[in-house]
C-alpha cells in the first residue's frame, strides 16, 4: 500500500510517500506566502523521487499549523498525534518526543505504541521555537547553519536576561558591543531556548528515551544545551524535520 | 537605511525662570531600558528636561541625560540639592543621592503631570508596560506589570515601525486612516506578528490598515494587563506609547474611559516624579540642617 503525509509547517512544506511503511520518497520546500502552492511543489518532487504518479497513492493525510488548507489531503491529524507516531515507529522504546519547529516548540509524552499520555505546546512565543535563533543568527551575524558549531566551541556559560527574542535581539547586540566572545553568546542563546523546551517537557513529566525531531535538531548547539538541560541523551532521527510528515504517512496506513 | 523607529530626542528649558533664584533646586534622572530622560525642578516646577535614546552603559546614559537637560541654562550639578534615579539603570546614576524605583516615581510624576484626580496610571515604556493604582498624594495602592515580552510595549511598535518604513511618530494617525477597523494581527509574539504583517501586505492591505490591526492587538493586550489590577478614573497615560494616539484611542474605547490629557511629555514622568520625591527630601534635609 502506498500513501503519502504532508506536514504544512509554518515555514516549510515536508511530503513523505511509503510504500509499507517504507519511505519511497519525500521533499521540502519553503512554505512562503502561497502555501497551497508550497504543498504542490513538494508534492511533485516527492512524487518524482517516488517515481510513482499521485494515482497510485491511496490515502494522503495532512498535519502541521496549516493542514486545514492543505491541497490533496483525505483527513487531518494533529502535529503532536504525528509526532509521536512518527518517533515511535523508529524508536519503539520513546517515552518523550520533543519536536522543535520554526515556530513551535511540543513535548509529548507516549506510551506503548506511539500512544499520546500528555503533552505541552509552545506557538505563541517565538523564545521557544526555532524563529529564536534566526533573530539571534542575524543579530550575531552569524549563519544560522553555523550557530550550533559556534557554541561548541564556548568556553563559559553566560547568562541571557531576556525570554523575549525581541528584547534578547537587543541584549545580544549589547553583548557584541561589550566584546563578548560570539561562542560564548551563542551558547547563552542555545541555552535560553532549551531552558524554554525544557519546561515543556517538565510540564508532560518526560522519561526517557527522549527522540528531539523537527528542523532545530539539526543544530548542534541546541542539542548540547538541551542534553544539558535534560540531564540525558537525546535520540535524534535521520531527517528529523520530516517525522510529522511520516507520521501523517503512517496513520494514512491505518485507513 | 532610514531609522523609522527612532524618535525625536530633544531638551527643553524655562527660558522665562531664573533659577538662581530658586531655593529648592531638585532632579530626577530616569535610565530605561530604551529611553533615559533627566528632569530640573525648581521650587515645585518643572525648569529643565531632555529626553534621549539609552546607550549600551547606564551611567554614560545618565551622564549625558542630565547634561543635556542643563544644557544653556547656565546650571551644573553643585547647583542641585537632590537627585534621585529611577528606572531600569536607576542604581547605575553615578551622582544620585538616592534610587526609587519606577513604579513609585511614575505614580507621583502622573499625579504632577495629571492633577491629584489620577487613580490608575498607565505607564507603557520601551521594554515594559505597567499599570499602577495610585491614591490622591499619587502614592502607590497596586501595580502589575509585563517586563518578560515585547508585545505591548514600545518595542515592538519600534519594529512595527521599520517593517513598514513608517516614521513612528506617523503609526498612530496612519492607523486611525481607515474606513473599516480590520480585525487585529492574531500573534502575540511580535516576531511571528511580524511574518503575519508581511503576509497581510502581500495581500493587499493598506499600511494603514496592517498598522490599525496591530495598534488594535496591542491595545487589547494592554486592556488585559489593565483588567488585572482594575480601573478606576481618573485614568492617565505615561510613557511613550501615550503618544500614539492609534493604541490610545482603541485602548480607551474597549474599556470604555477616556485618559486625561496633559501638555506635559508623557515620557518624562517618572523622571519628574524622581525630581519631585528629590523635593521631599532636599525640604527634609534642609529642615535637619537647620535644627
Amino acid at each position: 500500500m502506498i500513501t503519502a503525509g504532508i506536514d504544512m509547517g509554518s515555514k516549510t512544506v515536508k511530503v513523505v510517500i511509503l510504500k509499507d511503511d517504507k519511505i519511497i520518497g519525500k521533499a521540502i520546500t519553503l512554505a512562503g506566502f502561497e502555501a497551497r502552492e508550497a504543498v504542490e511543489t513538494a508534492f511533485a518532487a516527492a512524487l518524482k523521487d517516488a517515481g510513482i504518479s499521485k494515482d497510485d497513492i491511496k490515502t494522503i493525510v495532512a498535519t502541521g499549523a496549516g493542514k486545514k488548507n492543505s491541497p490533496y489531503a483525505d483527513r487531518e491529524i494533529t502535529e503532536v498525534g504525528a509526532g509521536s507516531k512518527g518517533a515511535t515507529h523508529l524508536y519503539p522504546g520513546a517515552r518523550t518526543v520533543i519536536d522543535v519547529g520554526a515556530e513551535e516548540g511540543r513535548a509529548i509524552r507516549c506510551g506503548e505504541g506511539g500512544k499520546v499520555i500528555d503533552f505541552a505546546l509552545n506557538e505563541k512565543c517565538a523564545a521557544g521555537a526555532g524563529a529564536f535563533t534566526e533573530s539571534m543568527s542575524r543579530a550575531l551575524e552569524v549563519p544560522i547553519q553555523d550557530l550550533g558549531e559556534l557554541s561548541l566551541r564556548s568556553t563559559q556559560a553566560i547568562p541571557m536576561n531576556a525570554q523575549c527574542a525581541v528584547f534578547a535581539e537587543s541584549e545580544v547586540v549589547t553583548l557584541v558591543h561589550l566584546k563578548t566572545p560570539k561562542e560564548d553568546i551563542a551558547r547563552a542563546v542555545h541555552d535560553a531556548i532549551a531552558s524554554r523546551i525544557v519546561s515543556l517537557a517538565r510540564k508532560v513529566g518526560f522519561e526517557p528515551e527522549v527522540v528531539l525531531i523537527g528542523g532545530v535538531a539539526y543544530n548542534v548547539g541546541f542539542v548540547d544545551s538541551l542534553q544539558r538541560a535534560l540531564e540525558t541523551k537525546v535520540i535524534i532521527p535521520e531527517n528529523p524535520e520530516f517525522i510529522g510528515a511520516f507520521g501523517a504517512a503512517l496513520a494514512a496506513m491505518e485507513d | 537605511m532610514a531609522e523609522y523607529w527612532r524618535w525625536k530626542e530633544y531638551n527643553w528649558h524655562d527660558e522665562n525662570k531664573d533659577w538662581r533664584s530658586g531655593q529648592l533646586i531638585t532632579a530626577g534622572v530616569d535610565v530605561g531600558s530604551v529611553s533615559s530622560q533627566a528632569v530640573v525642578m525648581v521650587d515645585g516646577e518643572l525648569y529643565s528636561f531632555s529626553n534621549m535614546r539609552t546607550g549600551s552603559s547606564s551611567p554614560e546614559s545618565a551622564n549625558a541625560a542630565m547634561s543635556w537637560a542643563l544644557e544653556n541654562t547656565g546650571m551644573t550639578l553643585d547647583n542641585i540639592g537632590f537627585v534621585i534615579g529611577t528606572g531600569y539603570g536607576r542604581v547605575n546614576v553615578p551622582f544620585s543621592h538616592k534610587a526609587i524605583t519606577e513604579i513609585a516615581c511614575h505614580a507621583r510624576g502622573a499625579n504632577f503631570m495629571y492633577g491629584p484626580t489620577v487613580r490608575t496610571v498607565l505607564d507603557m515604556g520601551g521594554q515594559d508596560c505597567k499599570v499602577i493604582r495610585c491614591d490622591d498624594r499619587g502614592k502607590v495602592t497596586a501595580f502589575a506589570m509585563n517586563d518578560k515580552c515585547a508585545a505591548g510595549t514600545g518595542r515592538g511598535m519600534e519594529v512595527f515601525a521599520d517593517l513598514l518604513a513608517v516614521p513612528i511618530e506617523d503609526v498612530g494617525a496612519l492607523s486611525l486612516d481607515v474606513e473599516v477597523e480590520p480585525p487585529p494581527v492574531s500573534s502575540t509574539c511580535v516576531v511571528f506578528a511580524k511574518s503575519e504583517a508581511t503576509g497581510l501586505l502581500r495581500e493587499g492591505w493598506p499600511k494603514s490598515k496592517v498598522l490599525a490591526a496591530y495598534c488594535s492587538a496591542m491595545a487589547h493586550r494592554i486592556v488585559t494587563l489593565l483588567v488585572q489590577v482594575g480601573i478606576e478614573k481618573d485614568f492617565a497615560i505615561t510613557g511613550g506609547i501615550a503618544k500614539n494616539i492609534g493604541v490610545v484611542k482603541r485602548l480607551c474605547n474597549e474599556i470604555g474611559i477616556e485618559s486625561l490629557k496633559t501638555d506635559y511629555d508623557t515620557q518624562i514622568a517618572g523622571a519628574l516624579g524622581a525630581a519631585l520625591f528629590g523635593q521631599n527630601l532636599l525640604k527634609k534635609k534642609l529642615t535637619q540642617a537647620e535644627v
